[in-house]
């Protein structure tokens, strides 16, 4: 096998500065957003954002995009143990004031 | 293939892997599989802020309504632009070009400072404002408010656990940037062989995807909820 073979994607300059520049953008906005009031929406929004970014870094930054079948399922499962989490957690949180004990 | 290219793989190439592709990619992935630990490590604050938020929700209003954003954004604008020059440096490990490796790792390194300057500022006005949880914690205007201190200051322990432990991990990432400028001047890595460079860059990415979801958490989404 060659060197040449093993050299990993290199990826061109041009792509991390654009998505710097939409990194840099999008936090503007989620700023400008902050100051407009726009109800429940504001959280969505701002999460949505947040998570347009963070996304683009691991796409490109972290390479994720580029990177094996097995990384890429990793991360996958690492979301989405981290959401089954936080949504266990919440449904014991949230519904407490549902059911009533009478006499207590 | 040149002599000079059989040399460097075999010096590189630890004995228990096959090739530099399964090294590079073992070496890459256990960083993933470190960083998933490192998201279960944040997810616990991030599910301790969820609950509390809802539970005192116009505590976390007041508390969150006295953050200054302006701080915050420089703060975010910051880490990205380190990221950038982070990622930059990589692409020169990968490309051979180890003196502007060093120069972009070092920028970066002066972002990473610049990040904890102006965290440090904040702290200060925290800390003078008496909002550091414990004996000495006040918060004015939170009877005017109708909101009881106590949860207020349940915000503050949020706040201070959650930028702590990041603030922790930018200093932690400063010393492996560090690490990886000295090495790289020392010539340590080339194209065959920059793991530890994309590995602690892999680090610095995710301490700023960290602060990419904490910024809205804690400084932007409370901004218009007055009532």
């Amino acid at each position: 096998m060659s060197v040449e073979e093993h050299r990993q994607h290199v990826i061109p300059t041009s792509i991390y500065v654009g998505i710097w520049a939409i990194l840099m953008v999008l936090t503007a906005t989620t700023v400008f957003a902050s100051f407009i009031e726009l109800g429940d929406w504001n959280i969505v929004l701002a999460l949505t954002i947040a998570t347009i970014k963070a996304t683009l870094v691991v796409l490109f930054f972290m390479h994720l995009y580029y990177s094996s079948k097995l990384t890429k399922v990793t991360m996958i499962a690492a979301i989405f143990f981290l959401f089954l989490l936080l949504a266990l957690s919440m449904t014991d949180y949230l519904t407490r004031g549902w059911l009533t004990n009478p006499g207590h | 293939m040149a002599t000079s290219d059989v040399e460097i793989a075999e010096h590189a190439l630890q004995h228990h892997f096959a090739d530099m592709d399964q090294q590079k990619e073992s070496s890459t992935f256990g960083m993933w599989l470190f960083l998933v630990t490192e998201i279960m490590f944040f997810g616990g604050l991030f599910c301790a802020y969820l609950v509390y938020r809802s539970t005192y929700y116009q505590a976390f209003v007041a508390g969150s309504q006295t953050m200054n954003i302006w701080l915050g954004a420089t703060n975010t604008a910051v880490l990205i632009c380190s990221s950038l020059s982070m990622a930059l440096g990589v692409r020169c490990a990968q490309t051979n070009r180890t003196k502007m490796m060093v120069v972009l790792l070092l920028i970066t390194i002066v972002f990473g400072f610049a990040f904890l300057g102006i965290k440090a500022v904040e702290y200060h006005e925290h800390w003078t404002n008496h909002q550091f949880p414990g004996p000495n914690f006040q918060f004015e205007g939170a009877d005017a408010a109708g909101v009881n201190a106590q949860n207020i200051q349940i915000y503050f322990s949020l706040y201070w656990a959650m930028t702590g432990l990041h603030a922790l991990h930018m200093i932690i990432g400063i010393g492996l940037v560090t690490w990886i400028v000295i090495a790289g001047w020392r010539g340590a890595y080339g194209p065959d062989y920059y793991s530890p460079v994309e590995n602690v860059g892999l680090y610095w990415h995710f301490v700023d995807l960290v602060w990419i979801y904490l910024f809205p958490l804690l400084y932007l989404i409370s901004k218009k909820h007055g009532g």
